[in-house]
């Protein structure tokens, strides 16, 4: 399988370390779930790789593994009941799942940095926020409560929470839920990482705050040459931030893209079915096209193409046969940078 | 609570005249509510409702410190048939809206009219009527289905409480018929909530909204919860049922394009305000209200390149709080036109001056002083 190769041109690495080479790499990974009803494979082979000051969006319905992908990057996931079987999860060359414990857990906040969806539930409701900020320093620098608070105002700051030297000691409750993922946003700032894994940071939000708060991201990502992973199902979020584009279905990776190119010309039918599902402002049409039928159950996922069950295209080599992620070139043959898609159709699909 | 009277009570000088009905005894109550109305006629008058949260100190002797004022003076029509799309950010009241509609929530003040009787005012058999005729598609089908009651159990519950509409030998059938009209199979009618997905759910929930035959619909927030791909299945079907039954829904959402796509007309809805009303056209070719402007150039659209032409109106800050909004246009805290007149004076729910008389789309009801035409969903 191909990886997903850098299109936008990217400045070079801010620390001072020699690692050429993506700051993030995923390779073959497989993420499995051992449950009472079987064995649940929620990430079946995905590679990807993000370089410093690049964002990618990884997009896909819930039960896709987008999430799951992102936590063994992270090295949250539940271990037991979920098994990392076979893979590499590469950053700045070294694979992180063979390291210790101890070495995983001075990259992760330091290095790797995740803002989770919820901010509410993901904020401890009886600590002040000032506190939860400087619990950062005070474990990863061993500042003192005083510096921690400091450096908590500060943060604070950054991401343009007003008053902030007034609100530190306040409670999550106390915030409106725009605010809270900007807090989420400064703890995941505080040891200046070089990635930052989102996972779905403004589904919680309102549109007029869901704008800020993208804003806001993108600001600070320019501002510290970060590696930002995107996790989101909305194709108008990605549509505006992101430099690269994966499409995740049923724990793989169909297709792979730079952002503009996937809207304009799909080459996977799953992502054309989602690009024609969704209403647009600017066209008011009769009937939406609905991709039929539900996203498979992930113990019992479809043979061949996971797709097939639901693909207008499909034909009998897509039930026995599971498309790798071919490039994707022009009808005569030339290179479509970054593009990939794995579907056995696919030039039918691009090319009409 | 006082500081009700200070509000100007006729905030929306030129909605209709409602024409009441006078029932001198429940009969003739129930006799009104169930008579039809022709398609296009006023099915729901709204008038001035008023929805205030009383906020209470102490414990022994409560005494009320102030009210958050979730839905403060609004009134609109909704016509049999039509889809009435209501949009707002989180707190903004609408969701309020659909439990004041529904009478589970008691009004502070305002009518609301059901065929020309206010039902914030019915009691008894003509209540239950009207409760039959309003029904409701709430927004998480994952919570609002009992997880201990079959699928038919959940349909059929509403002809426990009115019996009438199905005898006990037929409500078996009648369920079967409810899910082979939302697309399920009849034959699940003995499986649990839990052996179904998060749009089949929201099918069953559906199917329980129309077990009585309503003539209104109100959703909550009915895709929000569901992902991208059956969303279009769901709003394909709340369409084609609309056709089928005449319903009238009453869409709250979130989600600009789905509201748009549904929608015959749209209200956007600003701390318990409306801030704008009118068909999809004009609000949404022709808004005249910066915070309709606002919340549509924030949309995100699929698609980078119409994205770049446009121009992207960011708000600074968030929504005040209801508990104590905004002197005059509750708007102007966050907006860019915001002058002194804003602050002293409530802008009005009405065609603005400068619009009036006009044959132009921009002549809709928009409550700003300074009610200007812009197009922020094209491209420049």
């Amino acid at each position: 399988m191909t990886t997903i190769d850098k299109t936008a041109e990217v400045p070079s690495a801010r620390s001072g370390d020699d690692h050429v080479g993506p700051l993030l790499e995923v390779r073959d990974l497989h993420v499995e779930f051992h449950t009472r009803d079987g064995v649940a494979k929620a990430v079946n082979g995905v590679n990807y790789s993000v370089n410093a000051g690049e964002t990618l969006a990884v997009l896909g319905e819930s039960g896709s593994g987008k999430s799951v992908t992102a936590q063994a990057v992270m090295g949250i996931l539940d271990m037991p009941p979920g098994r990392i079987p076979q893979g590499e999860i590469f950053f700045r060359g070294q694979d992180m799942l063979k390291m210790s414990y101890e070495e995983r857990r001075s990259i992760r906040g330091q290095k790797i940095a995740m803002i989770f969806q919820d901010a509410l539930s993901s904020l401890n409701p009886v600590l002040t926020v000032g506190y939860q900020l400087g619990e950062m320093f005070r474990v990863h620098q061993g500042l003192s409560k005083k510096e921690a608070r400091a450096k908590a105002i500060g943060l604070m700051d950054q991401v343009k929470i007003p008053a902030a030297a007034a609100r530190v000691s306040d409670y999550p409750h106390q915030f409106s839920g725009g605010m809270r993922q900007r807090i989420m946003i400064a703890m995941a700032l505080a040891l200046e990482p070089d990635l930052i894994i989102a996972d779905e940071p403004t589904t919680a939000l309102d549109v007029t705050v869901q704008a800020q708060v993208m804003d806001l991201l993108a600001e600070l990502q320019r501002e510290y040459n970060m590696g930002l992973i995107l996790i989101t199902h909305d194709l108008g979020v990605v549509a505006d931030v992101a430099d690269k584009i994966a499409v995740m279905y049923a724990g793989r990776i169909v297709e792979t893209s730079p952002v503009h190119e996937i809207y304009k010309r799909p080459a996977h039918p799953y992502t054309k079915g989602l690009l024609e599902s969704i209403p647009r402002l600017d066209q008011k049409g009769q009937e939406l096209f609905a991709i039929k039928g539900l996203p498979p159950n992930l113990l019992n996922v479809p043979s061949g193409c996971a797709f097939n069950p639901r693909c207008v295209m499909a034909q009998d080599i897509c039930r026995t046969d599971i498309p790798p992620l071919r490039p994707v070139t022009e009808r005569d043959g030339t290179d479509l940078v970054g593009r990939g898609s794995a579907c056995h159709f696919w030039k039918e699909t691009i090319h009409g | 609570m006082a500081d009700i009277d200070k509000e100007p009570v006729d905030a929306t000088p030129n909605v209709t005249e409602v024409a009441t009905v006078d029932a001198a005894s429940e009969a003739e109550a129930v006799a009104a509510i169930d008579a039809p109305v022709s398609q296009g006629e006023p099915i729901l008058q709204v008038r001035n409702l008023v929805k205030h949260f009383p906020l209470t100190q102490g414990v022994l002797f409560k005494k009320q410190v102030g009210a958050v004022k979730a839905v403060d003076g609004i009134s609109f029509d909704l016509f049999a048939g039509e889809t009435l799309g209501i949009v707002g950010e989180s707190g903004c009241g609408k969701s309020t809206v659909a439990k004041l509609l529904m009478t589970l929530e008691r009004a502070t003040a305002g009518e609301v009219f059901y065929k020309g009787q206010d039902i914030t005012r019915l009691s008894g058999r003509a209540l239950k009527a009207v409760r039959r005729n309003i029904q409701m598609v709430f927004q998480d089908p994952y919570t609002s289905l009992n997880p201990r009651m079959t699928v038919g159990d959940i349909i059929g519950e509403p002809y426990e409480i009115h019996p009438e509409v199905a005898p006990k030998g037929e409500r078996r059938r009648k369920v079967q018929d409810l899910l082979d009209v939302v697309g399920l199979n009849p034959e699940y009618i003995n499986r649990y909530p839990h052996q179904f997905s998060g749009g089949q759910r929201q099918r069953i929930g559906i199917a329980r909204g129309l077990a009585l035959n309503p003539e209104i619909i109100i959703c909550d927030e009915p895709v929000s919860a569901l992902d991208v791909s059956v969303q279009a299945q769901v709003i394909n079907l709340m369409g084609k049922l609309q056709d089928e039954f005449n319903l009238s829904y009453l869409f709250i959402a979130h989600d600009l394009s789905i509201v748009r796509h549904i929608s015959d007309r749209v209200g956007v809805m600003y701390l318990g305000k409306m801030a704008e009303i009118g068909t999809d056209e004009q609000i949404y070719e022709h808004p005249t209200h910066p915070y309709t402007q606002a919340l549509l150039s924030a949309v995100p659209v699929p698609d980078p390149e119409a994205r770049e032409g446009r121009e992207r109106i960011i708000l600074s800050g968030d929504v005040p709080s209801p508990a104590n909004p905004p002197s005059g246009c509750r708007f102007r805290t966050r907006c860019w036109k915001a002058e002194d007149k804003c602050a002293t004076e409530m802008p009005l729910l009405a065609v603005p001056e400068r619009f009036k008389g006009l044959d132009s789309p921009a002549a809709h009801e928009s409550a700003c002083h300074f009610a200007e035409e812009k197009d922020v969903v094209h491209a420049a």
